[in-house]
């Protein structure tokens, strides 16, 4: 469904990607993987518009998104839940998930249907839908980037580090809420460094080095073979 | 100085510099919208002032209705506006702030080019709609001055009203906190910009008509409306709106009482010790939170 095929991505004269080549099938979980400053968080962004890529094609069911500005990306099915997190700070919680239903051609009924859902999964977020998003724990406020993500109904979702600085307590509702999505059959393409959580949420990983993949395999061969861990990780 | 100010004078003063300020204000908050999420300080933004009220005028010169003049010149800057920001500004998102400030500084100076060309060198009079006055101690004070001052509220109240409610007033102030988010989130930022970019120069123009009946029309009143406009953006806080309410009737009260004791011509100064006050001791804005 998406296809990063060759891609090379400088910010400004420093190259960044080197020629990065990955898949994502339909509805499927794959994960990222590398040391800190290899290129995932780059890769994630090249996908979204954000940074064009100088050489190679970004391909989503069959559409080429290269030179897409970020808004038309978000349009066709990509969704972006950034490292930083982003909230809007200054928008209530409620109007940061409404920044993702205000599309054309969504009922009202529609807008209602997915903020139940969203509050249902994080009810958290309906208690505090009138507060300023700025207000919200880092653990409310990674919830609240994966929600205002899900209103958009994405196709699939560019997760990057949602469980950085995180609550182990708040890594475990991470990891249900990628359940959660996997079972609605959206995909996710996600950059972690944790990486028992990535092993065991995605089907397939790649492990990046340098702006260019390394190794890619089923996530199930990798959870036997820390040597291959450990040579990419150093853990 | 033993000879102390009347009350009188002191209430009078505060009357002229809460209209003044209020018309200021309506400058001040489309400069400030437009600062906020373009980061683009519009040098021009006197100009759309100033083409607003010769629009007015000649609208209704041809017409006999303010209201519609007042209407028409909103409608058409606004438009103009759009053009503008889309042809000139938007091409010059995210350089260096200097690119922008030279470029809005070289579309004022075609405007008054163009509006000498179009509208010639005398002063146009804008006839106000209402005409009556009332007793404010030993003055008969305009009625229309009053009415300027609310009409401003008004609209300024519908901004606000604007930016709280819908969809556009949480594209808006979505795109002003995180312009690369918002558009990660499907918001389509370069139409918010124009869309901004509008609404601060139909405000603008807004100001042109309602301050015709009191100073006139000339090709030149646009860098008055500038200068002032930006002291006020700087002194209640870059991209505050609020703030720069707020600051748009203190430096206009500032002026108002300066001027019982120096005249108005140098009762200007007070806004710039002001300026220059504020960007040493609370160079973020007077009218904003302490940061942290």
């Amino acid at each position: 469904m998406l296809a990063l095929e060759n891609v090379h991505t400088y910010y400004g004269k420093s190259h960044i990607l080197h020629g990065v080549s990955i898949e994502v099938g339909r509805g499927e979980v794959v994960g990222l993987l590398g040391r800190n400053g290899v290129g995932k968080s780059t890769t994630l962004k090249t996908t979204m518009g954000l940074v064009r890529p100088a050489e190679g094609r970004v391909v989503f069911e069959g559409k080429d998104l290269a030179g897409l500005a970020p808004h038309k990306v978000a349009h066709v099915g990509i969704a972006y839940v950034p490292e930083d997190r982003r909230i809007f700070r200054l928008l209530s919680v409620l109007e940061n998930l409404r920044t993702g239903l205000e599309r054309p051609g969504l009922s009202a009924e529609r807008r209602q249907a997915l903020l139940e859902k969203v509050y249902a999964s994080f009810p958290v977020l309906r208690e505090r839908r009138n507060q300023a998003g700025g207000t919200l724990s880092g653990g409310e406020q990674q919830m609240l980037a994966i929600a205002r993500a899900m209103m958009l109904e994405p196709k699939i979702i560019l997760l990057d580090e949602p469980t950085e600085g995180l609550m182990p307590r708040m890594v475990s509702q991470i990891r249900e809420i990628i359940a959660i999505l996997h079972r609605e059959g959206v995909a996710i393409l996600l950059v972690e460094q944790n990486v028992p959580l990535t092993l065991e949420v995605s089907s397939r990983v790649y492990i990046m080095e340098k702006g260019q993949v390394r190794h890619h395999a089923p996530a199930a061969e990798l959870r036997g073979n820390h040597a291959v861990i450990h040579q990419y990780l150093g853990v | 100085m033993t000879v102390p100010i009347p009350i009188e004078q002191i209430l009078v003063q505060t009357v002229n510099g809460i209209v003044s300020g209020m018309i200021l204000a309506l400058v001040a908050s489309g400069l400030t919208l437009i600062f906020g999420i373009m980061d683009v300080v519009n040098f021009a933004h006197g100009e759309l002032v100033m083409l607003g009220a010769f629009v007015g005028a000649t609208t209704l010169a041809s017409t006999g209705s303010f209201w519609l003049a007042f209407v028409t010149a909103a409608l058409v800057i606004a438009l103009f506006g759009a053009v503008l920001q889309a042809s000139t500004l938007r091409p010059l998102l995210g350089r260096d702030p200097l690119t922008t400030i030279l470029a809005t500084f070289g579309i004022s100076l075609v405007l008054q080019k163009y509006a000498l060309w179009q509208w010639g060198p005398s002063a146009r009079k804008i006839q106000e709609p209402i005409t009556g006055q009332f007793h404010l101690f030993y003055l008969e004070y305009p009625w229309y001055r009053v009415a300027t001052a609310i009409f401003a509220a008004a609209i300024i109240g519908a901004l606000w009203l604007f930016l709280r409610r819908g969809k556009y007033g949480i594209w808006i102030r979505a795109a002003t906190q995180d312009r690369i988010m918002a558009s990660a989130m499907g918001i389509p930022v370069p139409l918010v910009h124009t869309l901004v970019f509008a609404i601060g120069a139909g405000m603008a123009a807004a100001s042109g008509v309602l301050f015709g009946p009191l100073g006139g029309v000339t090709q030149t009143m646009g860098f008055d409306f500038t200068l002032r406009a930006f002291i006020v953006v700087v002194v209640g806080g870059m991209g505050n709106l609020g703030g720069s309410i707020l600051a748009s009737i203190f430096v206009s009260l500032l002026e108002a009482y300066a001027s019982l004791v120096v005249s108005p011509a140098q009762a200007v100064i007070a806004s710039f010790v002001a300026l220059i006050l504020t960007l040493l001791f609370r160079p973020t804005g007077l009218f904003v939170p302490t940061p942290k």
